[in-house]
């Protein structure tokens, strides 16, 4: 799932913040911060992506670089959240 | 010279923490030290008084170290933004003629690019992450400059000579180099530092780029008062800045607009900011609303609002304890400086409304070897051997003397509160094949105040996307530059010298005078 997850976010960043530059590859692990592929405001649209497309809600105290800074650290948080979720249901 | 703001810190103990960059803590000691090394060592690779040193470096202890050793050797730092692309790097090396580039990991590939393109420079500096790994025969390691050998350099220099060239978007659609003076600077900070009180007890957080000259000055506002900078390398995480606040007991909070959007949507009541003591804006108007917001939620810190612009720094100030009487003003002149509005023919006036002129020492010496352009904003006073600044901003100033922004004069547009030249982008959208017109300007936007919006025509034959033309603009405009908005229209109006007409500037929400 943490894959499909990635994929799904890699594809919006690439079209959002990228602008469909597919030559300019990023890996899962890299920083959004140290490269700046995404800014403040980006970040902010990112998070308004993943809420709205997986149906979850990220909190203030959540918007952490630990939560976001990298692919592989957004699609994480995504599945966590999505598991908590099941886990309740 | 600038080295004595730095000296001046270090005078009052050298053993106080004066920088925190992430992880790394300097004492005074140790930025004079490293500063000095720094100095020989790009003095032994042949960089000399008078010469250029471009810096593309983002917020690091490397950048802060080595703006001091450039002005020890009495040679000019240019810093650029970490967004800067190849084409327009290489313009501003082919004007400035560096003698020596220091460039970050992230800057390097961009900097390499844009060194194929001119001759010149003798010295190449790597810094930051990788630089030892990276450095070749080109590239020398930012740390072998640190290491200790000769003997310190003597300042070179006097306070006439210039210090920073720092580079603004012109109306022209050319980056111009704005000269400032080691005296410019000093005097910038000593009447800033005047209406701020920093004293040795305040802790500066700088999230903004020292290529952007109100992040460079909280440098030299922090270390002439023995103060404390936090730099961070950008504002990117709201919550790590708040927790950030409270660990280093942040005192002092520069903002531009764009941040106090992002910092209004915090809840701020959950986190102990009690050790802030002030938050100044600039760049562009704080809208009225967030200046409501911040005060309810921090009613112990006072916010200063506050007009400069790059020509001179810094311009006005508003007392803090007026802010809720006059949110919509920019205050009075600081120290050592005066201001008057010229009507449309021309007639200073202290009050009234027309375009602000500026008399100060913190005045520019003008734009780097660019006469004309200079003549355009420096003209003679009405006294002999008086200089003003032309600001190019239309204000109201009533007759109690108080400063009210009310808009461009001409079409340039302050996003992030930077500014971007409508021409600057528009030459890029030219670029592209099949675009026959472009026309860009601004449109208000919650979060920048002002973005930039792009209107095009293409030629008949041509299918284009708003991505493809985003991704064009992308690679070779600054981030803040690249529009927000793409249109595709039919034909444009145009005016009587056949020139597209642009649509007229945006004023910013919620800027109700």
């Amino acid at each position: 799932m943490v894959e499909t997850f990635a994929s799904e976010i890699k594809a919006f960043i690439v079209a959002n913040f990228l602008f469909g530059d597919e030559g300019n590859t990023f890996t899962d692990e890299q920083s959004f911060l140290e490269t700046g592929i995404i800014d403040s405001t980006g970040l902010l649209e990112l998070v308004a992506f993943v809420e709205q497309k997986y149906g979850i809600s990220i909190g203030d105290r959540e918007m952490v670089p630990e939560n976001l800074d990298s692919l592989r650290n957004v699609s994480q948080l995504v599945a966590r959240k999505l598991a908590a979720v099941g886990a309740k249901a | 010279m600038i080295t004595s703001l730095l000296e001046s810190g270090a005078s009052i103990d050298p053993h106080r923490t004066a920088l925190v960059c992430g992880a790394d803590r300097f004492t005074y000691a140790d930025l004079v030290r490293l500063s000095e090394s720094v100095a020989a060592s790009l003095h032994g690779l042949g960089v000399r008084r008078g010469d250029r040193v471009v810096l593309c470096l983002e917020n690091s202890w490397e950048a802060v170290v080595v703006i001091f050793a450039v002005a020890r050797i009495g040679a000019i730092f240019v810093p650029i933004g970490r967004s800067m692309k190849a084409p327009k790097l290489a313009q501003i090396l082919s004007d400035c003629t560096p003698v020596a580039v220091v460039a970050d990991a992230r800057m390097r590939a961009v900097a390499d690019d844009a060194l194929t393109r001119v001759d010149g420079v003798k010295v190449q500096v790597a810094a930051g992450r990788n630089a030892r790994e990276d450095s070749t025969r080109a590239w020398t390691a930012f740390s072998a400059l640190t290491e200790e050998g000769a003997d310190p350099l003597p300042v070179a220099g006097i306070d006439l000579d210039l210090a920073a060239l720092i580079y603004t978007s012109g109306s022209s659609g050319r980056a111009k180099g704005v000269m400032l003076s080691h005296g410019n600077i000093e005097t910038a900070a000593a009447s800033i530092n005047g209406y701020l009180r920093n004293t040795p007890d305040d802790v500066i957080l700088d999230v903004l780029p020292l290529s952007f000259d109100y992040g460079l000055y909280q440098l030299f506002l922090a270390f002439s008062s023995g103060a404390r900078l936090v730099l961070e390398r950008a504002f990117m995480y709201p919550t790590a800045l708040l927790e950030l606040i409270a660990r280093e007991r942040v005192t002092a909070l520069p903002m531009v607009p764009t941040l106090a959007a992002l910092f209004t949507r915090q809840n701020l009541s959950t986190c102990d900011l009690s050790s802030l003591r002030y938050i100044t804006n600039t760049g562009a108007p704080l809208p009225i609303t967030h200046i409501r917001l911040l005060r309810q939620a921090l009613p112990h810190v006072q916010i200063v609002s506050m007009y400069g612009l790059t020509e001179c720094k810094r311009v006005s100030f508003l007392p803090p304890e007026e802010i809720d009487e006059r949110p919509g003003s920019v205050g009075h002149p600081m120290d050592n400086v005066e201001v008057f509005v010229a009507d449309e023919n021309g007639r200073l006036a202290t009050h009234g409304t027309g375009e602000l002129v500026i008399r100060g020492s913190n005045v520019m010496q003008g734009y780097w070897a660019a006469p004309e352009e200079t003549a355009r904003v420096l003209k003679p006073g009405p006294l002999p051997g008086q200089v003003l600044l032309y600001s190019g901003d239309r204000f109201h100033i009533d007759a109690d003397g108080y400063m009210y922004f009310e808009a461009r004069l001409d079409d340039v547009i302050k996003c992030r509160g930077q500014r971007v030249s409508p021409r600057e982008v528009e030459n890029v959208l030219y670029e592209i094949a099949g675009v026959t017109g472009a026309s860009v300007s601004g449109i208000p936007d919650e979060i920048l105040g002002t973005a930039v919006k792009a209107r095009l025509s293409l030629d008949r034959s041509v299918t284009l996307t708003e991505q493809a033309v985003l991704r064009h603009c992308a690679a070779r405009l600054e981030d803040f530059m690249v529009p927000r908005v793409v249109e595709f229209v039919d034909d444009f109006p145009v005016t009587e010298s056949g020139k597209i007409r642009r649509a007229s500037p945006a004023p910013p929400l919620d800027q109700a005078h």
